[in-house]
């Protein structure tokens, strides 16, 4: 009898220990991301802030291949029953995401578990882009917005102001052929993103609609502009310049980047976002805002670029407790500076950069605010606020694909242009069919 | 000679035969069928919606320029591949027959490459090309008026890549006519050369008539490699560019289904390839079975 | 060119000053001329491996520099090429050993019995000879996902192993082992399993060698599959996990001269491989030209 008794005490104990255990263990939440390198860093070490700073949940992040191949996982695992919590997804993601049925709106998931937000905190063009409907649906992360980055020490030896970077295109061609002329650089400049850059902001920055009915926002029916008198002239111009050298066309994504570190370009055109790498190289750099090309086009504002974060459905209650707690963190001014100081992605609330404002932080750190300012330089019309449509991916593919027709020689800018808009719009055409 | 003399047991051959049915019902059947059936289909991205679609998917592809473009693109990569390929590999087998010292050293020397993987094989050949890091331009630059730019010339593009996929299965198109070579018998052809032919009579009426077998079957092989095994290649180094000139028939599938979510035409593209894939797998294996006679 | 003068600088074993035989030369000449070209992108990037960014940025050249162990070190740290090299060494021996074992059984049981669903099984084997990965990525994700199977060693391995390349050469070598001596062993009593494990195993090394060298580097050279389902750095391969190193993603100068080291390493063991055991992979073929 008192055998069975100590076993039965030995075996509730032994039941306390390890429930007990289980319950001090954290509700674990994925988030999956797609920076690399340096920026991966300092997603990893943003989410080790958030576990020390609590101990129900356990964010773990996965770095998950670049934002098309971790959309695709996502995607795939959606499928499969086993999506992560939280998603970075880039910014021509968006259209795919909100339609999808698969996400739980941000704005949804604060109301849900209480969590006060006040959406007005965060800055207008952010707001623009992805809200749906009077509603945010995903938590801007990771903003930024293309700059002219150039090279202070070419400049100067080409007896120009190393602290004027050029304001027009006109500009930009002259400067990059004394440049060549004094043989200090084989280009005048690179890019990165060429669709992002070249072409969709091109269009915004110019006041130019790169896609009938406010950019896609107002009805799934929308047709791509690109092949309009702006867009002829405009590529038509990188297209001589690519003959000429002014223009060096490097690759998709970051492929281009060598070239203006190499000191083959003594200008480039990428992301706000850069700008860390840029303290950490060798160049002696300074950033202005994208050219222009002046009259008859207004100047009106860039696009908010990068990716931001949204939740998927289909995880339990509890856990979507701590996925509303991580998006506070994240959101929070504090976090914010933080995370614009360590990375050069722009401060997306408000409070944020009036927190970096009294600190000083801009007169330090006067690049930063280039793209704050380029990004609110007047208020966004209609056509500038952003770009929303469905395939917006295979879209920006697809113009990069002709763009490299057109550079490479084998197309005319006609031709390239009209194809990428015949094609383009037949993705957007096969999208509307689908979510009518 | 054919084995017919067997083991009586009942069960055990379905035993033995187990594990390897098992995985290619689940690994293999399973998704052929799978695929088949979403290339009949239309889906979201996200799979929360499918339409039956009949042959559309189909029919969007013959219609679609860049298929055709690339058909096209495969079929010159395919060619250049196979028929280059197998032409220098005879031209260095028909060298090193004639070597008989150092023979194996050579031959190591030439086989090497086909340990390397197409997608690091792609790195090593896209550095040395490279034009502004690579030493083949820089040298060659002078000389050659030509755009080693991969990222806007598809010419240079193309260049890469069958430089690349030449280059790996080099080795193996040499070994094969080498041991090809080696089972003529060496009377015939020195019969012919006491008889007054040339060298090279002998070989074009000789030699390359014994060794069409060997060739053939060489053909077909790399055929079917740089269909199907040159993926790993074009992802590593073009991605298919510049503007679609290096996208093959099956990095187009899988950019289609993988980065553009596009499902339904992804898997009909994989239904062709499929088809391809059985044509000439059948063809090898008949002929391979006509040769290997026991 | 007559016999016998061919005989003779064959005997003399070397150059006579007055009968130098050009052909012989010519022959060596070009083929050695194939071999440095074939050789040339590794001498080249093997080069680049040994050299500090700045002489790479400042002229491509073959000379080999001081930075060998810097560079090596740092592509080993920074492609976590440990754990690389250990995935890629898994999933080789795994899906070829596998490969290996399951070719034997399968090939022994069709060639030595008679059952009744033999040429369906034929069939449902070799069918797979005509479906390569690629083709069908998408829905074999789909499958493996469902299995759970993302990410994890056995979902490497064992879809890799559903081809029939061994199956189909253990199936033509057993059909050569002659009649009499499988006799000999059911008169001796001995059963099939017996039979398989005396008779046609011991015979199978050369055999098996060769295929080994085939599979292993099939294995070991796998891009697509690995990449697609495998996502942490901790289970990619090294064909995959080099591509974290190459530019295109950084940010700032692609350093080359890391990517080549570590190009270096992840070529050397499937290199060494084929040298070494290219004596068995050859007599395979050899063996199938007959």
């Amino acid at each position: 009898m008192r055998k069975r008794n100590s076993l039965i005490i030995l075996i509730v104990l032994a039941a306390m220990l390890v429930g007990s255990g289980l319950a001090s263990a954290r509700t674990q939440i994925d988030f999956w991301f797609s920076l690399s390198g340096q920026l991966g860093d300092k997603v990893e070490q943003l989410v080790k802030s958030f576990n020390e700073s609590q101990d129900e949940f356990e964010v773990v992040a996965f770095f998950r291949g670049t934002y098309e191949e971790s959309m695709t996982a996502a995607i795939a695992a959606y499928r499969a029953g086993n999506a992560p919590h939280v998603l970075q997804v880039y910014e021509v993601g968006t259209q795919t995401m909100l339609l999808s049925g698969a996400i739980y709106p941000v704005y949804q998931l604060m109301e849900d578990y209480d969590i006060d937000i006040d959406w007005n905190d965060f800055v207008g063009s952010v707001l623009g882009y992805y809200t749906h409907e009077g509603n945010l649906y995903s938590l801007p992360f990771n903003s930024s917005t293309p700059i002219f980055f150039y090279n202070k020490d070419i400049f100067a030896a080409a007896g120009l102001d190393p602290e004027k970077p050029p304001t027009t295109w006109q500009e930009v061609e002259e400067y990059s052929k004394q440049i060549m002329d004094a043989g200090l650089a084989r280009y005048g400049f690179t890019t990165g993103w060429p669709g992002g850059y070249l072409i969709e902001n091109a269009f915004a920055w110019h006041g130019v609609p790169f896609a009938s009915h406010g950019n896609g926002f107002e009805s799934l029916n929308a047709e791509l502009l690109i092949n309009s008198e702006f867009g002829i002239e405009h590529v038509s111009t990188l297209a001589r310049w690519q003959k000429e050298g002014v223009f060096n066309y490097g690759g998709r994504g970051d492929s281009a980047n060598w070239i203006f570190f190499n000191e083959e370009a003594a200008m480039m055109m990428h992301s706000s976002a850069l700008i860390g790498s840029m303290m950490q190289s060798d160049i002696n750099w300074g950033a202005g805002m994208i050219p222009h090309w002046g009259d008859p086009y207004p100047k009106t504002n860039t696009i908010i670029g990068g990716a931001t974060l949204w939740v998927m459905n289909g995880h339990k209650s509890e856990e979507y407790r701590g996925v509303a707690e991580f998006l506070n963190f994240v959101a929070q001014p504090e976090q914010q500076a933080w995370w614009h100081k360590q990375t050069g992605y722009v401060p997306i609330s408000i409070p944020a950069a009036e927190l970096l404002e009294a600190e000083g932080h801009f007169e330090t750190n006067p690049y930063q605010r280039v793209a704050i300012d380029q990004l609110n330089y007047n208020e966004p019309t209609a056509d500038t606020r952003g770009i929303r449509l469905g395939s917006f991916v295979q879209i920006r593919n697809i113009i990069e694909e002709e763009l490299e027709n057109i550079f490479g020689g084998s197309k005319s800018v006609e031709n390239g242009l009209n194809d990428a808009v015949k094609r383009g719009n037949q993705l957007i055409d096969e999208f509307a069919e689908i979510y009518q | 000679m054919s084995q017919s003399v067997v083991f009586k047991n009942k069960w055990l051959p379905y035993i033995l035969i187990a594990p390897q049915i098992a995985i290619t019902i689940v690994f293999f059947f399973w998704p052929a069928i799978t695929s088949l059936r979403l290339a009949v289909y239309r889906t979201t991205p996200f799979g929360d919606r499918t339409f039956f679609v009949g042959l559309q998917n189909f029919r969007g592809l013959l219609e679609s320029p860049q298929y055709k473009q690339s058909l096209i693109t495969t079929f010159v990569f395919t060619a250049c591949v196979t028929l280059i390929g197998v032409a220098i590999s005879l031209a260095i087998a028909l060298l090193l027959n004639q070597a008989v010292r150092g023979r194996t050293i050579y031959r190591t020397a030439i086989l090497w490459p086909y340990g390397v993987a197409l997608p690091i094989a792609g790195i090593l050949w896209m550095f040395t090309m490279h034009p502004t890091f690579g030493i083949v331009p820089h040298y060659l630059g002078d000389i050659i008026n030509f755009n080693f730019d991969w990222i806007l010339n598809g010419q240079a593009a193309m260049l890469l890549v069958i430089i690349a996929a030449i280059w790996t299965n080099l080795g193996y198109n040499v070994a094969f006519f080498l041991a090809g070579l080696q089972a003529i018998p060496k009377s015939l052809i020195e019969a012919s050369l006491v008889d007054g032919a040339t060298s090279l009579k002998a070989i074009r009426h000789i030699t390359l008539p014994l060794l069409s077998p060997t060739t053939f079957f060489l053909l077909v092989m790399n055929v079917v490699y740089s269909l199907f095994d040159t993926f790993g290649l074009i992802d590593s180094v073009t991605k298919g560019g510049p503007g679609g000139a290096t996208e093959i028939l099956i990095y187009k599938a899988y950019k289609d289904g993988i980065i553009s979510l596009n499902l339904g035409s992804s898997a009909a593209q994989s239904v062709i390839l499929m088809a391809l894939a059985t044509l000439l797998t059948v063809f090898q294996f008949r002929f391979i079975e006509r040769k290997v006679s026991y | 060119m007559s016999r016998k003068t061919v005989q003779q600088s064959n005997v003399s074993g070397g150059l006579q000053l007055n009968k130098i035989d050009w052909k012989k030369f010519w022959i060596h000449l070009s083929l050695i001329a194939v071999v440095l070209i074939v050789a040339f992108p590794l001498i080249f990037s093997f080069a680049i491996s040994t050299q500090s960014l700045q002489e790479i940025m400042a002229r491509p050249s073959l000379k080999l520099s001081s930075h060998f162990l810097t560079n090596y070190r740092e592509a080993w740290v920074r492609s976590n090429m440990g754990r690389l090299l250990f995935n890629s060494i898994f999933v080789a021996l795994t899906s070829t050993i596998g490969k290996v074992v399951m070719a034997i059984l399968s090939a022994f049981a069709i060639v030595f019995f008679d059952f009744r669903f033999k040429s369906v099984a034929f069939w449902t084997i070799f069918i797979t000879l005509m479906l390569p990965v690629p083709v069908r990525i998408v829905s074999t994700y789909q499958v493996i996902s469902d299995l759970g199977w993302l990410n994890t060693y056995v979902g490497l391995t064992v879809p890799l192993m559903a081809s029939a390349t061994g199956t189909f050469l253990f199936r033509q070598f057993y059909r050569t082992i002659p009649g009499e001596l499988v006799e000999a062993a059911q008169i001796d009593g001995a059963g099939p399993m017996r039979f398989l494990w005396s008779v046609l195993l011991p015979n199978s090394w050369p055999n098996v060698a060769a295929l080994f060298v085939v599979l292993f580097i099939f294995g070991w050279n796998q891009y697509l599959w690995p990449l697609m389902i495998t996502h942490t750095k901790e289970m990619r391969v090294v064909v995959v996990g080099l591509r974290s190193l190459i530019p295109g993603g950084g940010d700032m100068l692609p350093e080359w001269n890391i990517v080549m080291a570590a190009s270096m390493i992840a070529l050397i063991l499937p290199v060494i491989v084929i040298i070494s055991l290219q004596k068995y992979f050859v007599e395979l073929m050899i063996d199938t030209e007959k």
